[in-house]
């Protein structure tokens, strides 16, 4: 879909009613929409150029795109301020904020800046341990977990207040999300789980990778049971494996994964791996945008992000729709001046 | 200790009568720790605590106790201290992300809450940031005084201590 108020970079769009941020990712969801996000990994320098020609590669593909906080609990550029170099070019950043590195303080300081900045989408995480990363000597803080920074966060936009209850003079506008793992343990915990990031303030849930139907299917039923469906936008995590032995590599190593052995045979067998992986993960979103109260796809392409594009063209999971990027209707400006 | 801490969990249902009982003893001793003072007390009587909850759930003395909405298993256990559920990293095994050797402090949690009456539906009530002010601290004094100030125009205790 195309929204005929579409921005100027750097412009917030004005705010319908029944939304709570300026930004394109809640109006597609909230026009009912099927909405297709990724992954950008932070780059490990301080160029900015790192940034776009990253975000680049998913130009005209995805909804919006999520900047991670030191995910894996590796070090790299933060979620803030790649979100703030996309939000310059106009492009629909999904701010992650992780309870690991910082406090209360730092993280309402974060989220303050973050909207000032233009985010309108932010993603609140408890985050992976830091034994999983490349800084296992460092303190991990984890002073609020994700629910109690949903709450907080959401205090700072209704209610205009810090957590001490001082008065903001401009509440953050911001579209606020939280994470689910339908595959871990204990299963029939996960669905109440999220009715509580739910009743928190969590709008839009991003899950971690999906790949057992079944699970998420059971998952899907216990949220619909539980009457969620219409108060949250749930978009099921998928991603392209690149081979058998790196889905081995990641159901052992990367935390919450849960790849069945099924998937693990059929790549082995395949002649070219990394396109199976691309295969499977196509007929994964087939399937999964059939089921019932899914929103939408959280693409995590990690070191293969190029194959984004291919995923969402094969899949056709966006029908013809083009979202919106920095140069989509350069041709269209140009044709108009010249006549 | 960690067995005993495993124990209690799979009594959590006995573990969470006797709490009735104790809080209901306890509560009528107000007036005794008004007249000596509720700060002289506290060093004691949060002594007593750290031994007995110690021993029994690896207590941190976070001084918020929320054992009785989270099946026995104190949540402070979890080493990235979620207070709201487990985190999305619990191994297949139902063990910890963290630390791979010990049981995931939530999936006991669950366990735990499905024996007391009511412990599933008190998981799932909320629980507010931990106020680290408070660490060290006696969760039975708080729970005393606040069920003694109930007609007093102070919030109410989020959940049941134990």
């Amino acid at each position: 879909m195309k929204f005929e108020d579409e921005p100027v970079p750097g412009y917030p769009l004005p705010i319908l009613p029944g939304h709570t941020s300026p930004g394109r990712f809640e109006r597609v969801l909230r026009a009912g929409g099927f909405a297709v996000t990724t992954e950008l990994a932070p780059p490990d320098s301080a160029d900015p150029e790192d940034v776009y020609k990253r975000a680049r590669v998913f130009d005209g593909y995805v909804d919006a795109i999520n900047a991670t906080d030191g995910s894996g609990a590796n070090c790299h550029m933060s979620s803030i301020a790649v979100c703030a170099l996309l939000t310059r070019v106009g492009y629909a950043p999904i701010m992650q904020i992780s309870c690991r590195d910082k406090n209360r303080i730092a993280i309402q300081g974060d989220v303050l800046g973050g909207a000032a900045m233009g985010v309108c989408n932010m993603l609140c995480l408890t985050g992976d341990g830091v034994q999983a990363g490349d800084h296992p000597q460092a303190k991990p803080v984890f002073d609020l977990d994700c629910v109690s920074l949903l709450e907080i966060a959401r205090e700072l936009r209704d209610q205009h207040r810090f957590q001490s209850g001082r008065k903001i003079t401009f509440a953050p506008r911001v579209f606020f999300g939280a994470a689910e793992n339908p595959s871990a343990l204990p299963h029939d915990w996960r669905a109440q789980r999220l009715a509580k990031k739910v009743a928190a303030g969590a709008q839009f849930i991003q899950t971690q990778y999906c790949y057992d139907l079944t699970r998420l299917r059971a998952f899907m039923e216990q949220v619909e049971s539980l009457e969620l469906i219409g108060k949250v936008f749930v978009l099921v995590g998928v991603g392209p494996l690149r081979s058998a032995k790196t889905a081995e590599w990641m159901r052992k190593n990367v935390p919450g994964m849960n790849v069945p052995d099924a998937l693990i045979t059929r790549l082995a067998g395949a002649q070219d791996q990394a396109r199976e992986g691309r295969n499977i993960c196509i007929e994964l979103i087939e399937s999964i945008r059939e089921i019932r109260g899914v929103s939408g796809v959280h693409i995590m392409a990690y070191r293969q992000e190029e194959s984004v594009a291919e995923i969402v063209d094969r899949s056709r999971v966006l029908k013809g729709r083009k979202p919106w990027y920095p140069e989509r209707d350069a041709p269209i400006v140009s044709h108009r001046t010249a006549s | 200790m960690y067995s005993i801490r495993l124990w209690s969990v799979r009594h959590a249902r006995g573990m969470n009568a006797f709490y009735r009982v104790f809080e209901g003893v306890v509560r009528r001793l107000h007036g005794l720790f008004l007249a000596i003072g509720y700060e002289r007390v506290e060093r004691p009587v949060a002594a007593v605590e750290t031994a007995v909850k110690g021993l029994l759930f690896d207590c941190r003395m976070c001084g918020q106790c929320v054992l009785s909405s989270t099946g026995m298993s104190c949540p402070m256990n979890c080493p990235k201290t979620l207070r709201n559920g487990p985190c999305g990293g619990v191994r297949a095994d139902g063990n910890c992300e963290v630390k791979p050797h010990m049981r995931c402090v939530w999936v006991e949690a669950y366990r735990g809450s499905q024996r007391i009456p009511g412990g599933v539906e008190a998981m799932r009530q909320i629980q507010f940031a931990v106020d680290q002010r408070q660490q060290g601290r006696s969760s039975w004094l708080r729970v005393v005084r606040e069920l003694n100030a109930e007609r007093m125009p102070t919030p109410p205790a989020k959940s049941g201590a134990a």
